[in-house]
């Protein structure tokens, strides 16, 4: 396969995982979660680096995930030991831990191959470089391997955990009545936030990650009033703003991970002007009609 | 819990109930037990503490001191036995699902860790928005519908848990009259099936009319008992009149613990 | 670090280079603003606003650049701003006309305006322009090579922002508590509001030249939080963040001049982190420490008044109020555990309120005989109070005057007594002490 399929594939991998959680977090109204993990997983990774001095997966994944559940954490801490209110909480918590990861990274900049900027902004072009092997057999991109998981991780957390999600994000009152643990569902979520962060990460870059994170539900949540179809519009959303992206970006000579976001972006607008039932075109349109049908009745 | 007595142990009794809000006592040393086969009115001013009372007895806030029994058992262990209908503002109706998907809910106690609705869930998902006449707005996304609506759909779901004992948050706040009309007809035929129906309610005119008892609520409980001998122009006023400036100031510095004061 | 001998630790406070200077005073300056105008965003709820606009700060950096061709700092600054205030006209739209809500509107416009600056930015860094070495410098800031004139427009603009703050304070003040309100008021809300976008635009402007985008992000949400937690007034609170914002930015230059490639930002924001973590501890009024003594204290106060009461009821009992009382007899009339009765024992001791005598027994002194009736006094009058006016029944009245007696003032005793009419007895039909004569000495014949 060219470079430029395993991109694509790569993006949609991680477009579709990202939509699943994404959801979720949009509609708990958490959708900065997805930025403020993604920034304070800095930290974890660059630990994980120092330790194990490979730029290994699991040992930067398990780091990094880590620090995901620590800013979840410290965040609902800050918000209910602290009383403080919930953004500022988030905010306080986030760019702290980044802020330790920059320093980090400057400190021990001679020792490690690492710097912030690759972390945070990413090149999906170089990820069909890095490949996998088994034994001499050429198995295809790493990252590809990695986001598989992840999205068949994912895949499986929002099925099997369909109900307990949906109730908690739409009535916590009444989940907490018919006995769902809402703490634990909160946890489980941000966990696979966090792990969905890393494992695009490495290859993405945050800033795609967040952008899929939240673009692609939002969009999905002004085409469609059904949270399944909601969930899979959103995936396919993501996969086509990756082909959308991998052209755009061939197109102007950037990088593509950006320009995916930028693709992602430009088909929230399209839906929010244009979308059948809360587009803000046709919403303008039937209510015109509605007042002109109204004067004609008048007169 | 050994059910030794043979005298049946009532749908809900609550004993010495106190919850505090941030220190704060908002109800105090509430005793009731609630009869079987009744539409009970909880009625009281503004702040008097009834949405509490119904949170507390769902087990959704903490308790200062007191204890709460469903059936004789602790609620822990028969959740599935209440049926609650929130306040409708407590959820966001922008969410979308659609009025049967809510309704669906109801039957999320009864299923297991990640079992799915079964045809069986479906069906009486279907028949409780049947029961509310909401049958056509099945696939209707929920923001669409009107207030009223939106709180008859909520009905059909606390309808699907299928249990014997609902607490209902001012079920008919914002309500047109037609649907007031027929969340008064569902409870009667709930009654007549022997389920208990505890109400949070607003209008005092209409509660002699719609219920068969009645508990009046001011921060701690004024009176309870059957309407015609309970809600007297008396007790209404001991609710609603007589401001209870020290209760709610002891009930401040408690809040605030300044007990350094004295001295 | 020419100067004579001075370690670098010390000779920072002589101003050795001009640079230092440049850095120390473009870092309190920000500092200061963000600080200040935190405390809008942090009461509007908008905490993250400085984030996404932070953020949306990108395409325009890298727009100024594509169209002008030069790196003048002035022009980079103006695209800045355009494109930030672009983000900040995105949020309005999305939450205004979608049914998106306000996080998700914030995440998207930094997520994908940010997507679109790298877009440029590396579109330009591919064309191989070798003018645009730097540009990239936006986003993690590069305090340590500020010029004269980059403080100076900080200087500038933060004297316009905070003269802004200062003029329209009111105003900003009842847009961040209460926009709906601030509207019937007559007030031009809209226009306010966009004011005060645009000075968060400024500052966030100037700020990521030095602290680069995400730290703007915190020194827009930290401060405001921190100084939350010493006030709950607006003016003071303003006041302190600023103070916060300003110390840290210096902390950022001392710690970045100390140690060789140690980036000015972050330090920034692990000095304002640090001001946090302490506010939250340590604040007298909100914070966690002191917050958790009061509670110790009250608990510590209401176990030695409860002993005070037992012994006088105890004595009571024998009709003498100095009759003295065993431990394992005090424990028996009020279980606790044996420790905590002996320390609270102590310290009664201390205050003179009980004596032990040599067989170890405890009996109060006069003081605390004076002290143990008004005690019972206030219990058995609120247990009186609430059997009557509010008529629970008397064996649960106890439990709550137990806790109620040891808050009750004079004012709420003298309030307390007349809605009573100075009784004479409890429920429990007990003397109340101090009551009314006539029904005490009723009681007595």
């Amino acid at each position: 396969m060219s470079d430029g399929i395993w991109i694509i594939v790569i993006g949609a991998l991680v477009a579709g995982s990202c939509a699943l959680v994404g959801c979720f977090l949009v509609l708990r109204r958490q959708a900065l979660m997805g930025d403020a993990i993604s920034h304070a997983v800095l930290p974890g990774i660059v630990i994980a680096f120092l330790i194990t001095h490979s730029r290994n997966t699991l040992p930067m994944m398990m780091g990094a995930g880590a620090l995901g559940l620590f800013t979840a954490f410290l965040t609902s801490a800050l918000e209910r030991h602290g009383r403080l209110q919930a953004d500022a909480s988030l905010g306080v918590t986030f760019t702290w831990l980044f802020a330790l990861g920059v320093i980090l990274v400057s400190a021990f900049t001679g020792h490690v191959d690492l710097d912030a900027e690759c972390v945070l902004y990413g090149e999906i072009e170089y990820a069909p470089l890095y490949r996998a092997f088994w034994g001499e057999f050429d198995l295809g991109p790493r990252a590809f391997w990695i986001l598989l998981a992840v999205a068949v991780a994912n895949t499986l957390f929002v099925t099997l955990g369909y109900k307990q999600l949906k109730l908690c994000a739409f009535d916590p009152g009444l989940a907490a009545a018919v006995g769902i643990n809402a703490a634990l569902w909160h946890y489980l979520l941000m966990a696979f936030v966090s792990i969905t962060t890393v494992g695009a990460f490495e290859s993405v870059g945050a800033i795609l990650v967040v952008a899929l994170l939240i673009v692609p539900p939002n969009t999905a949540y002004l085409l469609t009033d059904r949270l399944w179809a909601m969930l899979a519009l959103s995936a396919v959303l993501g996969a086509l703003s990756s082909v959308g992206g991998y052209l755009l970006a061939s197109a102007l000579d950037s990088s593509t991970s950006a320009a995916i976001a930028v693709v992602s972006g430009l088909f929230f607008i399209l839906a929010a002007l244009f979308s059948p039932t809360h587009g803000a075109v046709p919403r303008y349109v039937r209510r015109r009609r509605l007042i002109a049908r109204t004067q004609a009745f008048a007169e | 819990m050994t059910l030794t007595s043979n005298a049946p142990a009532a749908p809900i009794e609550v004993h010495d109930l106190t919850v505090a809000y941030h220190h704060r006592p908002v109800l105090w040393d509430v005793d009731a037990a609630f009869p079987e086969s009744q539409l009970i009115a909880v009625v009281g001013p503004n702040g008097a503490g009834k949405s509490t009372l119904i949170k507390a007895i769902m087990g959704l806030v903490p308790l200062a001191s007191g204890e709460v029994r469903v059936f004789g058992k602790p609620v822990n262990e028969t959740r599935r036995l209440v049926a609650y209908v929130p306040q409708r503002e407590s959820v966001d109706w922008d969410f979308p699902t659609t009025a049967l998907d809510v309704v669906l809910m109801g039957r999320y106690g009864h299923l297991s860790l990640f079992g799915r609705p079964r045809k069986r869930d479906r069906e009486i998902a279907r028949q409780s928005l049947e029961k509310v006449g909401m049958q056509d707005f099945a696939h209707r996304q929920i923001s669409q519908l009107s207030g009223g609506q939106q709180q008859r759909v909520f009905l059909a779901r606390a309808l699907a848990q299928q249990t014997k004992v609902y607490l209902m948050d001012e079920p008919f706040a914002g309500v047109d009259a037609a649907t007031e009309k027929a969340i008064v007809v569902l409870l009667q035929e709930l009654r007549a099936e022997g389920s208990t129906v505890v109400v949070v309610h607003h209008d005092l005119q209409s509660v002699p009319e719609y219920f068969d008892s009645v508990m009046l609520l001011n921060l701690r409980l004024v009176a309870f008992g059957d309407v015609a001998s309970t809600f007297t122009p008396e007790n209404l006023h001991k609710t609603y009149g007589g401001r209870l400036n020290l209760l709610t100031e002891v009930g401040e510095k408690l809040r605030r613990q300044e007990w350094n004061a004295r001295q | 670090m020419t100067i004579g001998a001075l370690p670098p630790w010390l000779s920072f406070f002589t101003l050795p280079s001009i640079n230092v200077r440049l850095v120390l005073s473009g870092c309190i300056i920000l500092g200061l603003c963000s600080g200040v105008l935190g405390c809008f965003t942090f009461l509007r709820k908008r905490a993250l606003l400085g984030d996404a606009l932070s953020h949306a700060a990108l395409p325009g950096v890298c727009m100024a650049f594509l169209l002008t061709g030069t790196k003048d700092p002035l022009i980079i600054l103006a695209g800045a701003a355009v494109s930030c205030w672009l983000g900040a006209i995105s949020v309005d739209l999305i939450t205004r006309y979608t049914r998106c809500k306000e996080d998700s509107a914030l995440g998207m416009v930094l997520s994908v305006y940010f997507a679109v600056g790298i877009m440029l930015l590396t579109s330009i860094q591919h064309s191989g322009n070798a003018a645009q070495s730097g540009l990239d410098k936006f986003l993690l800031g590069k305090a340590p090579s500020m010029l004269d004139r980059d403080v100076w427009t900080l200087t500038i603009l933060s004297v316009i922002i905070l003269g802004a703050v200062a003029v329209a304070y009111k105003e900003f003040k009842i847009i961040s508590f209460d926009p709906g309100f601030a509207q019937t008021l007559g007030l031009p809300v809209r226009v306010l509001e966009v004011v005060l976008a645009t000075l968060i635009v400024l500052a966030v402007v100037v700020g990521i030249q030095a602290v680069g985008v995400v730290l703007m992000s915190a020194m827009l949400v930290t401060p405001a939080a921190a100084a939350r937690f010493w006030t709950d007034r607006l003016s003071i609170m303003a006041v302190l963040a600023g103070v916060f914002g300003a110390l840290s930015g210096a902390a950022g230059a001392y710690i970045s001049y100390l140690g060789p490639g140690m980036p000015t930002g972050p330090w920034m924001v692990i000095a304002v982190t640090s001001l946090f973590a302490f506010s939250l501890l340590f604040a007298p009024l909100r914070g966690f420490v002191p917050r958790f003594n009061r509670t110790r204290r009250t608990r510590r106060r209401t176990a030695q008044e409860n002993i005070l009461r037992t012994l006088y009821v105890l004595g009571e009992r024998e009709n003498r109020l100095d009759a003295s009382c065993s431990e394992t007899e005090l424990l028996k009339y009020r279980p606790m555990r044996a420790s905590a009765l002996l320390s609270t024992l102590s310290q009664l001791e201390k205050k003179g309120l009980v004596a032990e005598d040599s067989a170890g027994c405890y009996a109060l002194t006069s003081d605390g005989i004076e002290t143990g009736a008004r005690l019972t006094r206030l219990h058995r009058l609120w247990e009186l109070y609430l059997a009557t006016k509010l008529e629970l029944a008397a064996d649960h009245v106890h439990d709550d005057a137990e806790e109620i007696e040891h808050i009750i003032t004079p004012e709420l005793e003298a309030r307390l007594t007349a809605a009573l009419a100075n009784p004479g007895e409890d429920p429990h039909a007990r003397r109340i002490p101090g009551g009314h004569p006539a029904a005490q000495a009723g009681e007595q014949t």
